[in-house]
């Protein structure tokens, strides 16, 4: 690796923008995709361009076989993250969940009392207001945002701010009929149906999960497939 | 991805800073039960310094040699341990997996 590629590695990683690697083994021609900018000594052909896609949505390396030999093809994808609004009971199983799958999680929720270190060991905690705490946030193309609070002074400002961002998962908790006056309400805020159709309600694949953790799980479930088969979680 | 992939970009971008030589052990396949995912990074310096892992630690002392040949100005090479069944727990590969590791240099 050349360091002027470790120099731009470094850099899109601090920036938190996805890049791609690619170097061929026989002679250690490299190159470095870094969005559509592309460097370094090796030629990027569609059978690589293809690659490094593939290799960013899998969040998996492989070899890719050219005319001049294998090629290894390494995404470095920004940290997975997940922002849940509402320190309540399911998100005392979601958060640690989240994390053993690889998640930094923080924890929105203005309520001192429910977002406390004490209900919520080794996970960041946000005592602002939502709609602050995800602008401080800014959630990215690798951020999952899931709002539990069930009161609409909480989940509309983050609901509405996830919707401006790329985030991957958006998600709400309640049940069908409160989604829908959810809708109306994120409709009032100019957010048009197609923007509406990201989000994903109520919360959670359809486990017939009875208990604060099981529904935990059944929102990591569907988060995990927006993530890793965004085709079949619409 | 790994996640001490930062950590140990910033240890071979630190050593490169002091002037070390320094090379990167990548983990490019797998086949069988690996201990270390493709993409696992091991870097190392010319003092033997190294962070990271290519395996649960009994092909590094192999992969380490390599890696000194290439910073001193070696070609970059591909590196294959298989193992039996029956020797995979002593070498730390455990159930008998196959790693192909790509050596280079950070210069």
């Amino acid at each position: 690796m050349k360091s002027e590629t470790l120099a731009a590695l470094r850099e899109a990683r601090a920036s938190g923008t996805p890049a791609v690697r690619c170097v061929r083994l026989g002679d250690g021609a490299e190159a470095l995709l870094v969005g559509e900018i592309v460097s370094g000594d090796l030629a990027v052909d569609a059978v690589l361009l293809a690659a490094a896609a593939s290799a960013l949505r899998s969040d998996r390396g492989s070899l890719a076989e050219t005319a001049a030999g294998p090629v290894f093809v390494e995404p470095f994808n920004p940290p997975l993250r997940l922002i849940i609004v509402g320190a309540v009971h399911i998100t005392q199983g979601l958060a640690p969940m989240a994390q053993m799958a690889g998640y930094q999680v923080t924890v929105v929720d203005p309520r001192h009392a429910f977002a406390s270190a004490e209900r919520f060991p080794g996970v960041a905690l946000s005592n602002d207001w939502p709609d602050e705490a995800l602008d401080a946030l800014k959630p990215d193309a690798r951020t999952a945002v899931v709002t539990l609070t069930h009161d609409p002074k909480l989940d509309d400002p983050a609901l509405d701010r996830a919707l401006r961002s790329p985030a991957f998962y958006i998600a709400a908790l309640g049940s069908r009929k409160t989604h829908a006056a959810r809708l109306q309400r994120l409709a009032a805020l100019g957010h048009d149906a197609a923007a509406l159709a990201r989000i994903h309600g109520p919360a959670g694949l359809p486990l017939g999960a009875a208990t604060p953790a099981e529904i935990a799980v059944s929102v990591l479930a569907e988060m995990t497939q927006a993530l890793r088969r965004p085709k079949d979680a619409q | 991805m790994p996640q001490d992939t930062d950590q140990i970009l910033d240890t071979a971008a630190a050593w490169r800073a002091e002037g070390k030589r320094v090379a990167l052990a990548t983990v490019v396949a797998t086949w069988g039960s690996s201990p270390r995912q493709v993409g696992s990074q091991l870097v190392v310096d010319a003092d033997g310094r190294m962070e990271g892992s290519v395996s649960g630690g009994c092909i590094e002392g192999a992969v380490v040699r390599e890696a000194m040949e290439v910073m001193q100005g070696g070609p970059p090479r591909t590196l294959e341990f298989g193992v039996s069944n029956e020797r995979a727990w002593e070498v730390g590969l455990a159930c008998g997996g196959t790693v192909k590791v790509f050596v280079e240099a950070v210069a």
